[in-house]
C-alpha cells in the first residue's frame, strides 16, 4: 500500500508534469531542429514565433467564446489551432521572402542568418507586444480535470491523490499524434525523403533535381504547425505570456542540441530528457521517502537535490555537459 | 584628416541629438541618456573585440555585466560583521572545498589514463564534494539570511571604494570568460552562441537566488558613489553661490525675496542633479577614451594583424604557425572583461543592483544590435553604435508616440485603436530596433562606420 502511495506521488508531482513540459519542449525542439537541419541556421526568433502563433489562437478563442462557439468538454483554442497555423505559416512565408532568402541565395554563413533571426525576433516580439500587450493571460475553457484528487481517493482508497489535468492528457496525446505524422511524412513520403536529402547535402540534392524552394517552403509549412501547436499547448496548459515564451526558447534549445541539433527524433526525445531533468532534479523527495522508509529512518530535510529556482540552469549544465563530452548530441545528429 | 570625414560627422550628429533632448525634454534626461549611451559604448568595445577583431561569438554579454555589477557589491558595500560571525567560516570551508574538488579532478585527469575507473574516480569526487558542500552550506546560509533579513542578510562586501570594483569587476568577468572559453570555445560559431546565452542565464539565476551572496532578488540599495550626492550639494554654499552667479540675470528680475529664494532653490536641486550626472559623464568618458586609445594602438599592432588573419582564415593562419586557440582565448577574455567593467560602471550609476532586471533581451541582444549597427571590426563604429541604438532605445517611445498621433490624428479620441496604439506606444522600441538591425545587415552588412584596414 505504502508502495503504491509513493509511486502515485511520484506520477502525480514528477512523471506527469515531466511528460507534458517534455511534450511541449519536444515540439519546439523539432521545430529548431528542421530549420537548423534545413535551412542551416539557429533561429533565436523560435520562442517569439511560437508566441506569435499561439496569440491568433487566444485571439481568435475570445472571438469565437464571443460568438457562443465552443468544444464543450474541450478546450475552444483547439478549434482555433488551424486558423493560427494558417496565419503563422502565412507571418513564416513572409519573413523568409523578405529577410532569410536573400541571405539563404546568397549562401551567407550561419551566423549572419542567426544574426538576422535575432532582427526577426525583435520585430516578432515587437508585433506581439502591439498587438495583445505582454499581459498574463488564460485562454483554457472546457474541462479543467479528468480526474480529481479527491475523486481518485474515493475510487482508490489510497491516501495520496492522484490529479489528471485535461490539458496534460490533451499536450501528450496531441504530441504524439502530431509526432508521428511528421515522422511518417519525413520518412515515407517521397517529399519527406527529399527534404531529408537536401539536409544532408545540398549539392548532391539539387543535382538529382529538387526544387529549392519547395524544400523550403515545405519547411517552413512544418516549422509553423510545431511551433503553433507547441505554442498552443504549453499556454493551455500554463499560461499565455509573450515573455515566458521568450524564455522557453533556452530549454527548447538545449533540448535540441542534447537529442543532436538537424536529428528530428533526437530533439523530440532530447524535450523529454530536459524535462524529466529539470523536474526530478528539482522535486522534494521528503513526503516519497516517508512512504517507503520506515518512521525512524524517515529525512526531516526536504531530500531536494536542487531548489527550484534553478529549474532552467539544470538544461543548461545538462546541455554544456553535452557539449563537453558528446558534442553531437547523445543522439548523433550533425558534426559541430 | 579626410579619411575620418564620415567618423567626425556622425558623431557631431549624434551629440546634437542629445543637446536636442536636452533643449527640448530636460538637460537630466539628455545626461541620463549620455551616461547610458557611454556604458552601452564599453559594453560595444568589448563584443567588437571579440566579434569584429576575431569573429567570436558571444551571446553572454548578460552574465558578464551581472558579475561586473556583483563586482561593486562585493567590493564597495561595508561587511556584515554579523553575517560573518555566523557563517562566515562556514563559507570559507565551502570555497576551500570546490578549490580542492577541482585540483584533485585535474589531478586524476593527469596521473590516471582515460579508463572506467578514472570517470568513476572523477564521478564520486564531484558527489562527495557536492554533499559536504551541501551539508556545510546550509546551516551557514540560512543563519546569514536571518541577519535582518529586511535590510541585510548577507555576507556583504569589503568596504573598499567603488573605483576599485570596476577593475576587480572586470577580472571577475574575465575569470568567468576564461572558463567558459577552455570549455566552448571549440564549438562552431552558432553553437557558440547558444552555449553563452545559457551560460550567461546560469550564472544569472546564480546570482539572483544565492541571497547570502548579494541579496538575490531582494537587491543591494544604496551602493557608494565616486561623486557626491545631491543631498549634500544642495547644502554646499560654494555650488548654491555657482548656480546663483550662473542664472544671476534670470534671478535678478524676481523682486520678492522670498520668490526669489524659492527660484534659487529649484535651480539649486535641478543644477544639482545635473552636477551629479555630468561627474558620472566624465568618469565614464574616461574610461571611454583610455578604452578607445588601447584598443586602437592593439589593433593596428602586429598582434591585431595577426587577429585579423585569424579571423579571415583560420586554417591558413594556424598553418603559418599561429596558435588560434590560444589567441582565442585571450580575446574572449579580454572583451568580457571590458564587459565587466561596464557592468560594474553601470551598477555605480544606478546606486543599485538588481538582479531581476538582468535579461538576455536588454543586456544581450540589443548589445550586439549595437555592434552590428556600429561598425564590426572598427571601435570608432562600435562607439557610435551605443549611442545611436541607445539613443533610440530610449527615445522610440516619444518618437513613435508621435508618428502615432500623426497618422491617427483624424480619428477621434475615443477611437479603440488609437488608444490601444498609444498605450502600446513603449513596444514599438523593440520594432524600430529590429527593422534597424535587419535594414542594417541588408544593405549595409559592415555597419554605419565599416572596418577600415590601414595599409603601413
Amino acid at each position: 500500500m505504502e508502495l503504491i502511495n509513493a509511486i502515485i506521488l511520484l506520477l502525480n508531482y514528477t512523471i506527469l508534469p515531466a511528460l507534458t513540459y517534455g511534450s511541449q519542449l519536444a515540439l519546439g525542439a523539432i521545430f529548431v531542429t528542421l530549420i537548423y537541419g534545413i535551412l542551416r541556421f539557429a533561429n533565436f526568433a523560435t520562442g517569439d514565433m511560437m508566441s506569435f502563433g499561439t496569440m491568433f489562437a487566444v485571439l481568435l478563442t475570445y472571438y469565437f467564446q464571443s460568438l457562443g462557439i465552443s468544444l464543450g468538454v474541450l478546450p475552444t483554442a483547439l478549434l482555433t489551432i488551424p486558423f493560427a497555423i494558417f496565419m503563422m505559416i502565412f507571418y513564416m512565408l513572409t519573413i523568409d521572402k523578405f529577410v532569410f532568402s536573400y541571405y539563404r541565395v546568397k549562401k551567407s554563413p550561419p551566423v549572419q542568418l542567426a544574426m538576422v533571426s535575432v532582427g526577426v525576433m525583435f520585430v516578432t516580439q515587437a508585433i506581439i507586444r502591439i498587438i495583445i500587450g505582454p499581459f498574463d493571460r488564460r485562454f483554457l475553457d472546457g474541462e479543467k480535470f479528468i480526474l480529481k484528487a479527491t475523486e481518485f481517493k474515493e475510487m482508490t482508497g489510497l491516501s495520496e491523490g492522484l490529479t489528471i489535468k485535461s490539458t496534460q492528457v490533451l499536450t501528450i496525446f496531441i504530441t504524439i499524434v502530431v509526432v508521428s505524422i511528421m515522422f511518417w511524412f519525413l520518412n515515407k513520403t517521397k517529399t519527406g525523403t527529399s527534404m531529408r536529402a537536401y539536409s544532408d547535402n545540398e549539392d548532391l540534392a539539387l543535382l538529382s533535381g529538387i526544387d529549392p524552394k519547395r524544400v523550403v517552403l515545405i519547411t517552413w509549412v512544418i516549422a509553423g504547425i510545431l511551433a503553433t501547436i507547441g505554442g498552443t499547448l504549453y499556454g493551455l496548459d500554463k499560461s499565455y505570456r509573450p515573455f515566458v515564451y521568450f524564455n522557453n526558447m533556452l530549454p527548447i534549445f538545449a533540448a535540441a542540441i542534447v537529442g543532436g541539433i538537424g536529428n528530428p527524433f533526437g530533439a523530440f526525445l532530447g524535450g523529454y530528457v530536459i524535462a524529466f531533468a529539470e523536474i526530478f532534479l528539482t522535486y522534494a523527495y521528503k513526503k516519497f521517502f516517508a512512504y517507503l522508509l520506515p518512521e525512524a529512518l524517515e529525512p526531516n530535510s526536504m531530500v531536494q537535490l536542487l531548489s527550484t529556482d534553478y529549474k532552467f540552469a539544470i538544461s543548461f549544465s545538462i546541455l554544456v555537459l553535452v557539449l563537453l563530452f558528446r558534442p553531437s548530441g547523445i543522439f548523433e545528429g550533425k558534426k559541430i | 584628416m579626410k579619411q575620418y570625414s564620415n567618423v567626425i560627422a556622425a558623431y557631431s550628429i549624434m551629440i546634437i541629438l542629445i543637446i536636442l533632448v536636452g533643449v527640448f525634454q530636460s538637460w537630466s534626461i539628455a545626461l541620463t541618456i549620455l551616461n547610458y549611451c557611454l556604458i552601452s559604448a564599453v559594453m560595444t568595445m568589448g563584443a567588437n573585440i571579440q566579434w569584429g577583431y576575431a569573429g567570436l561569438i558571444n551571446f553572454g554579454i548578460m552574465g558578464y555585466t551581472a558579475l561586473g555589477g556583483l563586482a561593486v557589491v562585493l567590493v564597495s558595500v561595508a561587511p556584515v560583521e554579523e553575517a560573518w560571525r555566523l557563517g562566515g567560516l562556514n563559507m570559507m570551508i565551502c570555497i576551500g572545498i570546490i578549490v580542492a574538488m577541482i585540483y584533485s579532478i585535474r589531478y586524476v585527469l593527469k596521473k590516471i589514463d582515460k579508463s572506467k575507473k578514472r570517470n568513476y574516480l572523477i564521478a564520486s569526487i564531484i558527489i562527495i564534494g557536492l554533499l559536504l558542500l551541501r551539508i556545510i552550506s546550509t546551516p551557514a546560509i540560512e543563519s546569514i539570511e536571518s541577519v535582518e533579513p529586511a535590510k541585510t542578510g548577507y555576507l556583504g562586501g569589503l568596504g573598499m571604494p567603488v573605483l576599485f570594483s570596476w577593475i576587480v569587476g572586470a577580472f571577475f568577468a574575465g575569470g568567468l570568460a576564461y572558463v567558459i572559453g577552455k570549455i566552448a570555445l571549440g564549438l562552431r560559431a552558432d553553437y557558440l552562441a547558444i552555449a553563452t546565452l545559457l551560460i550567461a542565464e546560469i550564472i544569472v539565476s546564480i546570482i539572483k537566488h544565492e541571497e547570502w551572496l548579494a541579496r538575490g532578488v531582494k537587491n543591494v540599495i544604496g551602493l557608494k558613489r565616486p561623486a557626491p550626492y545631491e543631498i549634500d550639494l544642495q547644502t554646499t554654499p560654494w555650488f548654491i553661490n555657482l548656480v546663483e552667479k550662473f542664472h544671476s540675470a534670470k534671478l535678478e528680475l524676481i523682486n520678492s525675496v522670498t520668490e526669489r529664494q524659492d527660484a534659487l532653490n529649484q535651480l539649486v536641486i535641478d543644477a544639482s542633479s545635473v552636477y551629479v550626472k555630468l561627474c558620472f559623464a566624465g568618469m565614464f568618458l574616461i574610461v571611454v577614451i583610455i578604452l578607445l586609445i588601447v584598443t586602437q594602438k592593439a589593433l593596428y599592432s602586429p598582434w591585431g594583424r595577426k587577429m585579423r588573419a585569424i579571423r579571415d582564415n583560420e586554417e591558413a593562419a594556424s598553418a603559418m604557425g599561429k596558435n588560434v586557440v590560444k589567441e582565442h582565448l585571450l580575446i574572449f577574455v579580454l572583451g568580457s572583461a571590458i564587459v565587466g567593467i561596464a557592468g560594474a560602471m553601470m551598477v555605480t550609476n544606478d546606486g543599485l543592483f538588481t538582479p531581476g532586471s538582468y535579461r538576455p533581451m536588454r543586456y544581450t541582444f540589443v548589445i550586439w544590435v549595437m555592434v552590428i549597427v556600429g561598425g564590426t571590426g572598427n571601435n570608432f563604429g562600435a562607439i557610435l553604435g551605443g549611442f545611436v541604438v541607445w539613443f533610440l532605445w530610449v527615445e522610440a517611445a516619444p518618437i513613435a508616440l508621435f508618428f502615432i498621433n500623426l497618422f491617427t490624428s483624424h480619428l477621434p479620441e475615443t477611437n479603440e485603436v488609437k488608444i490601444h496604439l498609444i498605450n502600446s506606444a513603449s513596444y514599438f522600441r523593440f520594432l524600430m530596433v529590429g527593422i534597424g538591425l535587419l535594414i542594417i545587415m541588408r544593405y549595409r552588412p559592415r555597419g554605419i562606420l565599416p572596418e577600415k584596414i590601414i595599409k603601413q
